[in-house]
């Protein structure tokens, strides 16, 4: 005890922590950047490497030419679609982290129907996988919905189980039945034809599905703001006790958010298989669904922040590619990613303390 | 009996922002007592326990502990200088064993079967069968049963081996024969030599057990007697206080039709408890009905009921001439219902939400405020502005997060939604708690309006006086039911308190 007193003594200030202290949440935001930075670069010294070139590098890849930046744009796609996605769940306090099954659920369905109905006209086809697409990451989302709502099952749980669910059945697709027999046993199916794929901008491979994300963006924001829908999800969000006292049924909102936010990670999964791949195959994403968390969560579910994160990130995963040229493994970018949300989520607790004088 | 003293505070002041919780204080336990502090909510009687167990620090004030003129700090500080608490809600791992719950913190690292673990579950087995605080040991607490967790609470400070433990609020949770068990450990307890502190706002318990029971009101400590020269008729009367505020004048009004009547309510709390017992009542138009009573006697259940949160299990609701078939809130708003909630910023309010959309809670459904599902966004801010000025809500702009408002301007805000709706029955809950004078005034005033202007109000309330100076009528609510009923001029304290504490029976007073 007596040691303890002295302790005490020596320290002139103590943290304390003080709940209702206000977080600047975009410096916050930007600190937790500069930290994960900061922390990785040790990793990228310990590998015998000087970190500034290769952030440089890996900057300069992502956004320093043509390429790099339509590059980074078709990358933020998948991610703005589905962090959007996620947004929305999370504004209600639903932690959907099921984007990665919902996403592979749509490419799925989408490719079902370049399978079944091969020789429909460009007009039919793509609305048609538009439809099977957000039909079927929906369906997804409602699976993790319905105990969540009935029988108060975890959704974290439910949700990240459902990601190996779909990507197994992915799996299934691409080594079995689906698979293109003239594809020298590569798991994929045969290459979509023209009336199946979306357009493109020039010889790059930006595709129509830049638009799908612009217009959900502004959806998303004209909604929350403008509707008596987007509203109720606000009340709910910032106090689901008062929001019951207003009479809003909070479970039917659970059911319809939890479709639209898998609606829109299998609408991410369309766009993939028609605008990018073209094709379903093993490995369709590089993770879109897992990052597009962290991209909600530095965005702070804001659309704008989610128009600038889905970049950025779109941008790390280019720039992954890119430092590879100077000897480094690509997961770089896979390490910055973790990092940055590990902060983040680190500094909403952080930033409640504050520093005192002892007296 | 031994008279060593076991703990002091005196002069003890504890401020809460501008709010004083603590006033003056002084407050005494010997070793070898059950010593019971008496209060309604709000009292004060919580935040003194909190400074003892280090949970707060007293703005100013002396604590002596065991002789030592002592600070405390924090709980750790507490626990070595011999202070146990056990709080309401329960601080234990749900995934950790009951032993391993007690013996936390004491050695870094511990599995499971390893010898070291197996004594200590002996000796807390030990520990548990001595004073009758049966649980077992080796299972994890999301297992148990509250009645467990508590006993594990009270294991933990045995094992501790502290001279004071304090129970806030023990018998809250606990079904009447756990209670009666409780009671019967903390006799034995208090034969070993152990100072125990309760914290209370039932009679029948402080007459049960305690030696000395101390009453508290409004932050001050009023009395402190010995149990033997007492009577559950007299804390009564200590408890509400004797000084008697004077009515608000107010216009004498006919009685209306009734408006609301309630029959024969049965309301369902956990452990298949009934909340509300063959509750009934009427309010008439143009009248304050007031509530009285002792919190946790199901007023809280009544207006959750009334205004569509709390399914029922048997009765009849029946609300300006027709009959409430199930709960539904969104029902309750559109036949004219407010409701007031007890908490504002728990269940009233959105606190990160802006002005305009705190309004909008509950006419946002309305033709006024949107349009096939879109939000008329100018007009409600007209509409909000007017709102503001029209109930003198002090907000720097439509868009401040409410939580930034001082708690008058809130509670304002919040009478501005409920009543420009014109209501037909506005259901308040302690619709002043926390407020200072001026605020608690305005509350007052916009109360007497709604009912000068022929709209009723059941006003909810723990404060007495509150209650004596709004009401036209006042009913008190006891075990979930009314066991009292009284018009304004027969009003008188003595005989409320004694309702409060259940000494009468409503077959007595039957009309």
């Amino acid at each position: 005890m007596k040691e303890l007193a002295a302790k005490r003594m020596r320290l002139p200030y103590r943290l304390d922590y003080d709940p209702s202290k206000k977080i600047n949440v975009w410096w916050m935001t930007i600190a937790s950047v500069l930290f994960a930075l900061a922390i990785c670069g040790i990793f990228i010294a310990a590998n015998g490497m000087n970190p500034f070139p290769v952030y440089k590098k890996l900057l300069s890849g992502a956004f320093g030419s043509s390429f790099g930046l339509t590059e980074t744009l078709v990358k933020s796609i998948p991610l703005l679609l589905c962090g959007l996605g996620v947004s929305i769940a999370y504004r209600i306090s639903v932690w959907n982290i099921g984007a990665e099954g919902q996403f592979a659920a749509g490419a799925i369905a989408a490719t079902s129907v370049t399978i079944y109905f091969p020789d429909l006209p460009i007009y039919l086809s793509i609305p048609l996988m538009i439809v099977f697409g957000i039909a079927a990451g929906g369906f997804w989302g409602l699976l993790t919905a319905i105990p969540r709502t009935y029988f108060q099952v975890n959704e974290l749980i439910t949700s990240l189980m459902l990601n190996y669910v779909a990507l197994l059945a992915l799996n299934y697709f691409v080594f079995g039945p689906w698979k293109d027999p003239k594809g020298f046993n590569f798991p994929g199916t045969p290459m979509f034809n023209e009336a199946q794929t979306l357009p493109v901008l020039g010889d790059t491979r930006l595709h129509l599905g830049l638009l799908f994300a612009i217009v959900v963006v502004l959806l998303y924001a004209f909604t929350i703001r403008y509707t008596r829908w987007g509203y109720e999800l606000r009340l709910i969000g910032a106090n689901a006790e008062a929001a019951k006292n207003a009479g809003i049924r909070i479970s039917r909102h659970i059911l319809i958010v939890m479709v639209i936010s898998g609606g829109l990670a299998g609408l991410a999964g369309m766009s993939e298989v028609s605008g990018v791949t073209h094709r379903l195959m093993y490995g369709i994403s590089p993770g879109y669904g897992y990052t597009a968390i962290i991209v909600a969560w530095l965005a702070k579910l804001n659309p704008i922040g989610l128009v600038v994160s889905s970049f950025l990130f779109g941008g790390l995963i280019v720039g992954g590619y890119s430092v590879q040229t100077l000897g480094l493994p690509s997961s770089i970018s896979n390490m910055l990613q973790g990092a940055i949300l590990f902060f983040l989520i680190a500094s909403d607790t952080i930033g409640k303390f504050r520093l005192r004088r002892n007296d | 009996m031994t008279t060593s003293v076991s703990v002091e505070m005196s002069r003890i002041c504890k401020k809460f922002g501008k709010v004083m919780a603590n006033d003056q204080v002084d407050f005494s336990a010997n070793a070898g007592e059950i010593h019971a502090l008496l209060g309604e909510n709000g009292a004060g009687k919580s935040t003194m326990m909190c400074m003892l167990s280090g949970v707060y620090r007293p703005t100013s004030g002396d604590i002596r502990l065991f002789g030592k003129s002592v600070k405390i700090r924090s709980p750790k500080d507490a626990a070595q200088l011999g202070v146990g608490m056990v709080f309401q809600n329960f601080r234990l791992v749900q995934t950790l064993t009951a032993a391993e719950n007690i013996v936390l913190g004491e050695k870094s690292s511990f599995w499971r079967g390893s010898k070291w673990m197996r004594d200590k579950q002996e000796e807390i087995r030990g520990i548990s069968e001595k004073f009758g605080l049966p649980f077992p040991v080796d299972r994890p607490i999301w297992q148990l049963s509250v009645g467990e967790q508590q006993r594990i609470e009270i294991v933990k400070t045995l094992y501790r081996g502290v001279g004071l433990i304090i129970l806030d609020e023990p018998t809250s949770v606990l079904t009447p024969g756990e209670a009666s068990q409780l009671f019967d450990t903390l006799v034995q307890l208090k034969a070993e030599g152990k100072t125990i502190i309760l914290t209370t706002h039932k009679l029948k318990e402080v007459m049960a057990v305690a030696d000395r029971i101390s009453v508290m009101r409004k932050g001050r400590m009023i009395h402190t007697v010995d149990k033997s020269a007492t009577s559950e008729r007299e804390l009564a009367q200590i408890m509400v206080g004797k000084e008697m505020t004077p009515p608000r004048e107010m216009a004498k009004r006919q009685k209306g039709k009734s408006l609301l009547s309630v029959q024969h309510l049965d309301v369902l709390a956990e452990l298949g408890r009934k909340a509300l017992d063959n509750l009934s009542l009427e309010v008439h138009e143009g009248e304050i009905v007031g509530v009285a009573g002792v919190a946790g006697n199901g007023q809280k259940e009544l207006a959750e009921v009334l205004s569509g949160l709390l399914p029922w299990k048997r009765g009849k609701i029946v609300f300006n001439g027709q009959e409430m078939r199930t709960a539904s809130v969104r029902n309750a708003i559109e036949s004219g219902i407010s409701h007031v909630p007890e908490n504002r910023m728990k269940s009233g309010l959105a606190g990160s939400l802006g002005v305009v959309d705190n309004l909008l809670f509950k006419s946002y459904r309305t033709k006024e405020r949107s349009l096939l599902g879109f939000l008329r966004i100018g007009s409600n801010r007209r509409w909000s502005q007017t709102l503001v000025e029209q109930f003198d809500v002090k907000t720097p702009d439509l868009d401040t997060p409410v939580q930034q408002l001082s708690g008058g301007n809130q509670q304002k805000l919040l009478f501005a939604r409920e009543i420009h709706r014109e209501p037909l029955l506005m259901i308040a809950v302690h619709p002043t708690q926390g407020l200072d004078i001026g605020a608690t005034e305005g509350v007052h005033r916009l109360l007497t309006n709604l009912r000068n202007s022929g709209k009723s109000v059941l006003l909810i309330s723990e404060d007495l006086d509150e209650v004596l100076q709004l009401s036209d009528r006042i009913l008190v609510i006891y075990n979930g039911g009314i066991i009292g009923e009284m018009a304004r001029e027969e009003a008188d304290r003595e005989r409320i308190g004694e309702y409060m504490a259940g000494l009468r029976d409503s077959g007595e007073e039957a009309v």
